[in-house]
């Protein structure tokens, strides 16, 4: 996977996560660009389109678009089931999440998606595993404000 | 000095901005009280300052200012310092600064850190962007880490490997002593990400890929015992067990397959097996199947495998997901030259794909169906392309025009034919016309001596339906002036269009 972004309908960005070193300039024009294709296809549209020289997959849930570039041989049927993983594992960590959510901890939510991808792989395939590690992370977290006094929550 | 504004609080504020102006105000006046407490040196408050920033950076706002404050959180011994500290690097920071260079001390050091979890953040932040000098200094830490018995480090330091791998390829090498025995793992994650660490290997290096040949029986093993084992909902997905790691390990077989007779035999029954056994109703079911079909179709596997795996392709064609049936047909184009008289058996749903609603199903379907006509079905074939010709988006009607051209020229059956259906193009859609297949239609024309009178009459005709379609009128132009003689002279001959 080359990057992973969730928008809006509205054409808001909610997360951008890259696993490709790319010039902040260059990102930029490429979200513009790829949310406007996205936010053009009509419900009827496949998941799959091509857009410059990379694969692109998308899946809408509820007011939010997960899109994700793969790689050539990458398979696209089994990036819409990853990218409904990491739709799950939010949603039990947020408990039925919803944009807000995403909206208002946004570090959680990269927190999530660096816990279960990395360099745009799948580290576990185990649910219970990456929301175990975040519960022990941000359990860790808590336990540490209480005991040391210069340490606040954000 | 009180204390900074909350995070949550901040985007609550910036939320009720009514205009793009109000929320540069509210964002310029926070930037400015984070400055001035990033100057102060606020320890405390840092790791606040920095969330907000990032906050405010998704909006598209600039924060390059906090680069270094990033760093100076991860060098902190405060966990949630170190969680923004990494989460900030990797969203501000890139190998293009050379600022990057200075996370490598601290890095090193939370590789070696006590808890597990400092060791996961800087695991992760170096296998998501380390450059290539970053990848050469900790190419060491990360390789000690492959060996841990702690499936949780072992996990990340495989797909951490696979990012040094990728900057730094000549330190593949390295990592060769530790992948001995990940397969052996019982843990799903480890098996994954080893399986994702091999597959780069081997990718990468015809030795590897040699060397790690011996692995398929194993592979096949672990693939059984997935498809055997019980119910473990741990790992379900829809009834189907680990379907992540399944496809891994199917896309890694067919790597190790490709070229090689012994391999390819070794894999061949569990192939068959997944191939037959899989629960095709969800997506999930399909997506195993789909990468199946695509091994099969790579390695040196038997002809019945290989019709097995394309009759797959064909009812994936028929299914009502339309995701499915896309990348059909983008399976169906890579293997039509190879397995040609078994995608032929598939004609006639490729050819109702022409049909479809989705434009990038429409497109494939029209490319495959183009590597399908050949002599015995040529007029058939053609009279769905020009029907699709007729009805298509502006988008594909050149490329459309130029493939029926192409085929009308290998497989005509008579002058007659290929001259009326040449005219059927110029007709329907002669403004999408490429302009390098004029001179190519002309000395066509000219060559058909026999059909000369019978061309420029109908040619004519078409002139005076419709003079608006340059190609037409250039094709049309050629042959009034060439064979004007044989149109004023001439009977007036019956027009039949020829469909």
């Amino acid at each position: 996977m080359r990057f992973m972004l969730l928008f809006s309908r509205q054409g808001k960005l909610r997360l951008q996560k890259w696993y490709t070193a790319t010039a902040e300039r260059d990102k930029k024009k490429m979200v513009r660009e790829l949310m406007q294709v996205v936010l053009a296809r009509k419900p009827k549209m496949c998941s799959f389109l091509e857009w410059r020289d990379l694969k692109i997959v998308y899946k809408r849930y509820a007011s939010l678009y997960f899109c994700c570039a793969v790689e050539e041989q990458d398979n696209e049927l089994i990036t819409l089931e990853v990218i409904h993983r990491f739709v799950e594992l939010l949603d039990k960590y947020f408990g039925s999440v919803c944009e807000l959510d995403i909206i208002f901890n946004f570090e959680k939510a990269y927190f999530i998606l660096d816990e279960f991808l990395m360099g745009g792989e799948i580290q576990d395939t185990s649910k219970k595993s990456v929301l175990k590690a975040i519960e022990q992370a941000d359990l860790l977290q808590e336990v540490l404000i209480y005991c040391y006094i210069d340490q606040v929550d954000l | 000095m009180p204390a900074p504004i909350r995070l949550r609080e901040l985007i609550r504020t910036i939320r009720t901005a009514r205009t793009q102006a109000e929320e540069r105000e509210m964002i310029q006046k926070e930037c400015a009280a984070i400055r001035s407490s990033f100057r102060e040196e606020d320890n405390t408050y840092r790791c606040r300052n920095v969330a907000k920033l990032l906050y405010m950076h998704m909006l598209g706002y600039p924060a390059h200012f906090g680069q270094l404050e990033c760093l100076k959180l991860i060098a902190s011994q405060k966990f949630t310092d170190k969680r923004i500290g990494y989460l900030g690097a990797m969203l501000l920071l890139d190998e293009r600064q050379d600022v990057h260079l200075l996370m490598t001390n601290c890095i090193k050091n939370d590789l070696n850190h006590s808890t597990q979890y400092v060791q996961g953040l800087s695991l992760c932040t170096l296998g998501c962007m380390g450059s290539s000098e970053m990848c050469r200094d900790l190419a060491g830490e990360v390789e000690k880490l492959l060996k841990t018995s702690n499936s949780y480090l072992r996990k990340k330091a495989a797909l951490c490997a696979v990012h040094v791998i990728r900057k730094v390829p000549e330190l593949m090498e390295m990592f060769l002593p530790a992948t001995k025995n990940l397969l052996s793992e019982k843990n799903h994650g480890v098996l994954h990400t080893s399986v994702v660490l091999l597959t780069e290997m081997c990718e990468r290096s015809p030795d590897m890929l040699s060397h790690f040949r011996k692995l398929v029986p194993q592979l096949v093993r672990i693939l059984k015992n997935l498809i055997m084992s019980g119910y473990s909902p741990e790992h379900d997905v829809s009834g189907i067990s680990d379907p992540f790691l399944q496809v891994r390990i199917l896309r890694l077989l067919r790597i190790l397959g490709k070229g090689d007779d012994d391999s390819s035999e070794a894999m061949n029954d569990i192939l068959a097996q997944v191939a037959t056994n899989t629960e095709t109703s969800k997506n999930v079911g399909n997506a195993i199947l789909y990468e199946t079909v695509l091994t099969i179709m790579d390695i040196k596997s038997e002809s019945g495998l290989r019709v097995l795996a394309i009759n797959i392709l064909g009812r994936f064609l028929l299914n009502n997901d339309k995701n499915i049936r896309y990348v059909a047909l983008t399976s169906l184009l890579k293997t039509v030259q190879t397995d040609h008289n078994a995608v032929q058996r598939h004609r006639s749903t490729i050819v109702d794909c022409l049909k479809d609603l989705d434009v990038s199903i429409k497109r494939r379907a029209m490319e495959l169906s183009f590597a399908l006509v050949n002599g015995n079905n040529i007029r058939g074939m053609m009279k769905e392309l020009l029907y699709f010709l007729d009805s298509c988006d502006p988008d594909f009607k050149a490329d459309c025009a130029s493939g029926i051209f192409l085929a009308a020229e290998k497989y005509a059956p008579s002058k007659r034919w290929h001259i009326d259906t040449v005219m059927r193009v110029l007709t329907t859609a002669g403004s999408y016309v490429r302009d390098d297949s004029v001179p190519n239609l002309i000395q066509l024309i000219t060559n058909s001596v026999e059909m000369h009178a019978y061309t420029v009459q109908r040619l004519y005709k078409a002139l005076l339906d419709d003079i608006s379609q340059q190609p037409l009128v250039q094709v049309a132009s050629w042959c009034i002036g060439e064979y004007g003689d044989l149109l004023v002279s001439g009977q007036l001959h019956c027009i039949i269009l020829h469909t």
